[in-house]
């Protein structure tokens, strides 16, 4: 891939539900978009999920990565170009935006966040050099290896319970290390966590330390409410107590609040950067899900084309403009 | 996609990686694993341009169960580099194509 000056109409940076939909938008509009889907991180967080059974129209669900892969085909459908590198560098204040992939430099007039976000880590002094040794952020990747052993998932939403009741069918026991002594996941997913008879709940317990060498042995657990530590004998920790924006690109360019969200307007997806617009979990503190991620990414692509088809408008009256005054010299030449 | 990248299986590895001369990479990788199938394409794209240094191979974790066993593999995508027998890298979960290079950078530029 080689430099483009001649900037594009819109780049989308970014491809879970977000970045799919935005293309899929743009791309209708004629707008000719330019997708940059990550190179390993395609299709986002729902790639690591199994079975999606609240995305409206798949009356008996949808697996995650199917999902993302017919978003896919259906942006391709409509023209986008995409594009399976990363993102390294972004100059976005200028009236050009400019990003910079492994593979190039590319300008456009508009461009659309959608990156989405990270798994969060717990932080703790071990945590990295067990990764892989026995911690883990994946169930559906990992969970195989830790049949008939006694499995710890950490968290309290609906992706802890999900991943832990899918545990349960390698592991010996599951125990789910829950902060508070309630679940913030949803009923349905509750009544089912609840009703795993391979499944402990670990109330107000957060997680102390990682213990092993070279492999994850224990977890040490202490209660939030005594104050007292106790030992977890687990061979297998699944992380997911949420997740982080990916903003790290943004920061000094857009404007982002405390936690690294992207701030937009209210009731848009604009951003403080005129034609910059963000949207999914970049954004969202607070849904979360993948046809909210979706619907955000609609938004942002409606937002982009509004505001090129303003610029050209303004494009087109400036010209109107130049060539009135240009008569306007040339009769008073004449 | 180009295949640059053969299986290996439990049966060969001592003769295909352990035994060989030059450096071998093996991806331990399964059906069932999202992030194994995106760096796939990137450690092919890897073996096209340098498998002359470096011997590219695979190896499915659901029907060979001893070798991620004996290394201690409970994590994929796991790729490990082997040489002289004993495993000299070990690089855990999918990353992007800069950053495998970087860390291949001494079995790849030597």
């Amino acid at each position: 891939m080689t430099d483009q000056s001649e900037p594009r109409n819109v780049i989308i940076i970014g491809s879970g539900p977000a970045g799919y939909t935005a293309a899929v938008y743009a791309a209708r509009a004629s707008l000719a978009p330019l997708v940059f889907e990550g190179s390993v991180t395609a299709g986002g967080a729902l790639m690591n999920t199994t079975e999606v059974e609240n995305f409206p129209g798949f009356r008996d669900g949808i697996m995650g990565p199917e999902l993302m892969e017919n978003m896919r085909a259906q942006a391709e459908r409509f023209g986008a170009e995409l594009v399976p590198d990363d993102v390294i560098e972004v100059d976005l204040t200028g009236e050009v935006k400019k990003v910079v992939t492994y593979g190039g430099t590319f300008y456009a007039k508009a461009v659309i966040l959608a990156m989405g976000s990270g798994y969060k880590k717990l932080g703790l002094p071990n945590e990295d050099a067990l990764s892989g040794k026995g911690v883990s952020w994946c169930a559906t990747c990992d969970g195989f290896f830790f049949r008939e052993q006694h499995i710890a998932v950490v968290g309290g939403g609906d992706s802890a319970v999900e991943e832990a009741t899918f545990l349960t069918r390698f592991g010996s026991k599951v125990s789910l290390i829950v902060r508070r002594d309630e679940l913030r996941a949803s009923k349905i997913m509750q009544e089912r966590a609840f009703a795993d008879p391979k499944l402990d709940i670990e109330w107000n317990s957060v997680v102390e330390s990682v213990n092993g060498d070279g492999r994850l042995e224990s977890v040490t657990l202490k209660d939030t409410v005594t104050g007292e530590t106790r030992e977890l004998p687990s061979t297998g920790l699944f992380i997911a107590i949420g997740h982080e924006p990916r903003s790290e690109l943004l920061a000094g360019q857009v404007d982002l609040d405390a936690e690294g969200y992207v701030l937009t307007h209210a009731g848009s997806t604009a951003t403080n950067v005129r034609g910059v617009f963000a949207s999914g979990d970049l954004v969202d503190h607070t849904y979360r899900q993948a046809i909210t991620a979706a619907g955000s990414g609609c938004a942002a692509a409606l937002d982009a084309e509004r505001y090129l088809a303003l610029l050209e408008h303004q494009a087109a009256s400036a010209r109107h403009t130049d060539s009135v005054a240009e008569a306007d010299a040339a009769f008073a030449q004449a | 996609m180009a295949d640059n990248i053969s299986a290996v299986t439990d049966a060969e590895f001592d003769s295909a990686v352990l035994k060989s001369d030059k450096p071998v990479l093996v991806d331990f990788w399964a059906e069932w694993c999202g992030p194994c199938k995106q760096v796939a394409p990137i450690l092919d794209e890897i073996a096209g341009e340098h498998g002359d240094k470096v011997t590219f191979l695979k190896m499915n974790v659901d029907e060979n169960p001893v070798t991620p066993s004996n290394y201690r593999v409970t994590g994929i995508p796991t790729i490990n580099v082997y040489q002289g027998g004993e495993v000299v890298k070990s690089i855990v979960g999918a990353r992007p194509k800069a950053a495998i290079l970087n860390e291949l950078s001494d079995f790849i530029n030597a």
